[in-house]
């Protein structure tokens, strides 16, 4: 019996994971950010298929809309790099493959032993709103307030390290 | 302020000065003189209050000020000190504290303050004396400044501290403390020009001789603190059954009760510090100070401290007498007492110099003191301490008063000649008015000139309570001294003030500075005064007329009053006798001597001068029988045979021996065991830091492979234990 | 309906490519895409368990949210050192910035 949305599930999974190969591989930089910013797009899908919608907003703001416009942007900064010649990989990529392998391999092993593996999601409560409910506890001191706020003190920290890094000393 | 309070703060402002002089001020006179004279006008101050409350306060000695805090924590509680006063102790503290600021005010004017440093003074000696040209171009030698000014003012600001600590101790430990601290001062003080080898071996000697005293005064005090578990005076002294079981316990003398003992014991420490015979000897020698130290020490402080000690425990001393019969040690001291008193006073009979005589007779007073207590008289003795106090206070600040005028007119002169020397002087009473009318009075005090002086009150007081005791062989001896300290004041004064200059340092001798003759007249007005309130009742004529306040007060510090004695002729007629004999019979001797005449004296003792001269050998004697056979024991036996001989030699068998120990010990243990092991391990570490470093590539992504790999291998180890662990 | 596991195998697969580009690839630029992808895995994780585990409970987006911020930190400052890096030895390629070598 399969659902349509096992068969959206599917396609887009496969998409994405397609895509984050092609991010991996590429020899061309500036397609690869490219590549990234469909496998992004991919998750956003994922998101909403989770009922989070909110995520799948953000995903495509925050990363399809600015990180992967600044590694473009970067690549494009380190111009040389965008038409390397060599070898888009290191010597040691055989291993790097093996242990990306046994890391998917040791995952799935634990998925298929975990017995809850295969529950289905429950139907969410009437009148609940997720979106709600997430606002209220990232500003409820009793709740999350302290590591939202630590989450946004260190986005601050890392704009004005970004910007003292980056930072072009005469 | 309550007054218990102000009690603890009375001996802190010199010992503050103290230490502020030698931390922090001693570079400038004016500045150390100040803060020493401030933290003794403090003290006094406090004093005065204290006395004034004491005195007001009925039934002190039942209800003395006390206070005490835990101090040192013993197995079985705490040793409490604290401060007392009561009757005995308020009037201390008040001819204490006059004296000691009078002193203080004194050294100003006596250390040469304000005159120009010395063109060749050094540290350690006496000031030699500035050269100042005056306006028209002529040169004059002046007095210099002591060039360890600020050095003096903080020994004697310790010296007062240890004073004031034992006169408001309550325990014999402080009192003790106070009085080593004084030891520790009087040496430092008397070798203050140390520069100078007579003072140095003054210093030693004064300072081994109380030494001795104090080893027995510690002996006695840890006696009594065995006995009673207890030092505290209150405790003992005013505690009968204590004072019972004292005196019922048995020494380990036999015939000697526990306080027999102790009481001797601790009079020993008194022997020692008042210069009682056979200890007697550094005080002479201790003029080798600066007069106000001569001054603090045979006056107002140390010796005092010693008689004041005995009067303090004078229950523990008459504990198990009845009926007016002498203990032991009350034996013990009328005997030394009177012998001393007779004994210094016809040695200082024969003295030339100024300080030397009152040296002598501070020794013969103090015998008399010492005396007095022996043969029970509690409140004549420490009226005689009183007024001892003041008046030969007095006496040696107008001694110094007498050399500061006499080394004025050496200096101007140039002639160099002893400005201690009586007989070099004469005829300073119209060179120095100030300081012949309160000398005056002070050595008309000192022979017990009748009705005015504070002396003869004491003095008699102390004759009348031998004689009333019916100790007749005390009573004629003390009557003897009396004759002869009248007979060498008279002598004193007649050489020094009357007659005509014998030299010409004396023509030229100068009054002192207001602040040696402001302190001359205080302690004059004390030296009179201080007798009157002591005038016993039955005295013919003028008894009663004012109370007798001071019997009734000091009385109180005891636990029976003691009864005055009967009234007799005998020792007042005595008294009055001696005194007026004495003098008269030393102005008649020496009102003519001539310069450069011999002693009348001398002709007229023969053989005994010489022996009275040199103090009847003492010197000599405790040089043959002491000194000479330590020197021989630690130059020969002990250094030469015992140490050079037996020690070395174990010594260097026993360095031989170690040295081939440690030779072996380096050739078979050290070397291959030690050493090889520890260069193995720092070998393997090298070696497998060298074979490990290849994988430090600097490549950030073959560290991560690492990780990642050491990450899913541990991933796998912990899923297999926990499975084996079971969550089942 | 799709089952959690699908879910979970498919952030493995992706955590896993993400894994195999930081730890394969020259260019640091392609570096951090890979640590991108890794966080994306994690987050779709996080999503998931907290729609099929614990609705109610916040916990899961919280630490979603919170991933976001964290990514986009660390986006900010990788950059900043690629750029940095750069513009010192004209190179973004990691296997040239070897100075922590022994």
């Amino acid at each position: 019996m399969i659902y349509p949305l096992q068969v959206v599930f599917i396609l887009v999974s496969a998409v994405t994971l397609g895509a984050a190969l092609m991010v991996v591989t590429t020899r061309n930089m500036v397609r690869a950010a490219l590549w990234l910013v469909l496998a992004l797009f991919g998750v956003a899908i994922l998101f909403v298929l989770l009922e989070a919608g909110f995520f799948a907003v953000a995903q495509v703001i925050i990363y399809i809309g600015a990180i992967a416009i600044l590694m473009i942007f970067a690549v494009m900064l380190t111009r040389r790099i965008a038409q390397d010649p060599g070898p888009q990989l290191n010597s040691t990529w055989p291993i790097a493959a093996v242990i990306a392998l046994l890391v998917f391999g040791l995952i799935v092993f634990l998925v298929q032993v975990w017995d809850r593996a295969a529950s289905l999601p429950p139907p969410l409560p009437q009148g609940f709103a997720p979106l709600q409910e997430l606002g209220v506890a990232l500003v409820s001191a009793d709740r999350y307030l302290i590591p939202f706020e630590i989450a946004s003190v260190l986005l601050l920290a890392a704009l004005i390290g970004a910007i003292v890094v980056a930072w072009e000393r005469k | 302020m309550t007054t218990e309070t102000l009690i603890w703060l009375i001996p802190l402002p010199p010992l503050l000065a103290f230490f502020l002089i030698v931390l922090f001020t001693h570079r400038s006179k004016g500045l150390s003189h100040t803060l020493a004279i401030g933290a003794a006008f403090l003290s006094w101050l406090a004093s005065m209050i204290v006395f004034l409350r004491a005195v007001r306060t009925p039934e002190l000695g039942k209800y003395p000020f006390e206070s005490s805090i835990p101090w040192l924590p013993l197995g079985e509680g705490w040793f409490s000190i604290g401060v007392l006063v009561d009757p005995l102790g308020a009037a201390t503290l008040f001819f204490v504290a006059w004296t000691i600021l009078m002193i203080f005010l004194y050294s100003v004017g006596y250390h040469n303050y304000g005159q120009p440093e010395g063109d060749h003074d050094r540290p350690g000696l006496p000031p030699h004396g500035a050269t100042v040209v005056d306006a028209h171009g002529h040169p004059h030698k002046v007095p210099s400044v002591e060039p360890m000014y600020s050095r003096f003012f903080a020994f004697i600001s310790l010296f007062a501290f240890g004073m004031y600590l034992l006169v408001v101790s309550d325990n014999l430990l402080t009192l003790f403390i106070g009085w080593e601290i004084m030891g520790l001062c009087s040496y430092l003080l008397i070798g203050f020009w140390y520069g100078k080898p007579s003072a140095r071996a003054a210093m030693i000697k004064a300072f081994i001789t109380t030494r001795v005293g104090d080893v027995f005064m510690l002996l006695g005090i840890a006696y009594l603190y065995s006995q009673t578990g207890t030092l505290n005076f209150r405790a003992i002294l005013y505690n009968p059954e204590v004072l019972h079981a004292l005196a019922s316990a048995p020494s380990y003398i036999s015939g000697l009760s526990a306080a027999a003992l102790i009481g001797i014991l601790l009079f020993i420490g008194t022997v020692g510090k008042s210069a009682q015979f056979p200890l007697h000897v550094w005080l002479p020698d201790a003029m080798e100070g600066p007069t106000p130290v001569s001054a603090m020490i045979h006056a107002a402080t140390m010796v005092s401290a010693g008689v004041y000690m005995v009067i303090r425990i004078f229950p523990l001393l008459s504990a198990g007498s009845h009926h007016g019969e002498l203990t032991v040690p009350m034996t013990l001291m009328a005997v030394i007492g009177a012998g001393t008193a007779l004994f210094a006073a016809t040695i200082a009979v024969a003295q030339n110099d100024i300080k030397r005589v009152l040296a002598y007779s501070t020794i013969s007073q103090l015998g008399y003191m010492v005396a007095a207590l022996g043969v029970g008289g509690f409140v004549a003795a420490t009226f005689h301490l009183i007024t001892h106090a003041f008046f030969k206070a007095l006496l040696f600040l107008g001694s110094g008063s007498v050399i500061h005028g006499m080394e004025h007119g050496v200096l101007h002169t140039g002639d160099h000649i002893d400005p201690q020397n009586m007989m070099n002087m004469g005829g300073l009473r119209r060179k120095m008015p100030l300081t012949f009318w309160t000398f005056l009075i002070g050595g008309f005090a000192l022979a017990g000139f009748p009705l005015i002086t504070a002396g003869f009150w004491s003095k008699d007081e102390i004759l009348a309570d031998a004689f009333g005791h019916a100790h007749y062989g005390v009573f004629i001896t003390l009557a003897l001294a009396a004759l002869l300290t009248a007979f060498y004041t008279m002598r004193q004064i007649t050489l020094t003030f009357l007659g005509e200059p014998r030299s010409r340092a004396a023509e030229h001798a100068q009054e002192t500075p207001w602040t040696m003759t402001v302190p001359l007249l205080v302690l004059a007005v004390f030296a009179i005064s201080a007798g009157w309130v002591g005038i016993p009742e039955y005295f013919p004529l003028i008894g009663g007329l004012l109370p007798n306040w001071l019997h009734e007060f000091v009385s109180g510090t005891l636990l029976e009053k003691p009864k005055g004695v009967e009234f007799s002729l005998i020792p007042l007629l005595t008294s009055i006798l001696v005194a007026l004999g004495g003098i008269y019979l030393g102005w008649l001797v020496y009102r003519n001597l001539k310069a450069g005449e011999a002693d009348p004296l001398e002709k007229a003792l023969g053989i005994i001068y010489p022996v009275l001269k040199n103090k009847y050998y003492f010197d000599e004697l405790y040089h043959l029988i002491f000194v000479r056979p330590s020197v021989w024991v630690s130059e020969v036996f002990t250094y030469l045979w015992v140490d050079r001989k037996l020690i070395d030699g174990v010594l260097h068998l026993v360095s031989e021996l170690s040295i081939r120990i440690g030779v072996a010990l380096r050739n078979y243990i050290d070397k291959p065991v030690v050493n090889g092991s520890g260069d193995l391990v720092a070998e393997v570490t090298k070696s497998t830091g060298r074979s490990m470093r290849v994988i430090q590539t600097g490549r950030v992504q073959q560290y991560m492979i690492m990780a990642v790999l050491g990450f899913v291998v541990l991933s796998g180890v912990f899923y297999f234990i926990i499975q084996q662990m079971g969550i089942q | 309906m799709i089952p959690l596991s699908w879910y979970l195998i498919f952030a493995a697969a992706l955590f896993s490519i993400g894994l195999f580009g930081v730890l394969s690839r020259k260019n640091a630029v392609a570096i951090l895409m890979g640590v991108e992808l890794m966080l994306n895995a994690v987050n779709v994780n996080l999503l998931a368990f907290w729609r099929y585990l614990a609705p109610e409970n916040m916990a899961g987006q919280v630490f979603a949210v919170i991933v976001f911020a964290v990514a986009a930190s660390e986006v900010a400052v990788g950059l900043a050192l690629v750029i940095s890096v750069y513009r010192r030895r004209q190179s973004v390629q990691a296997d040239e910035i070897n100075l922590l070598k022994y």
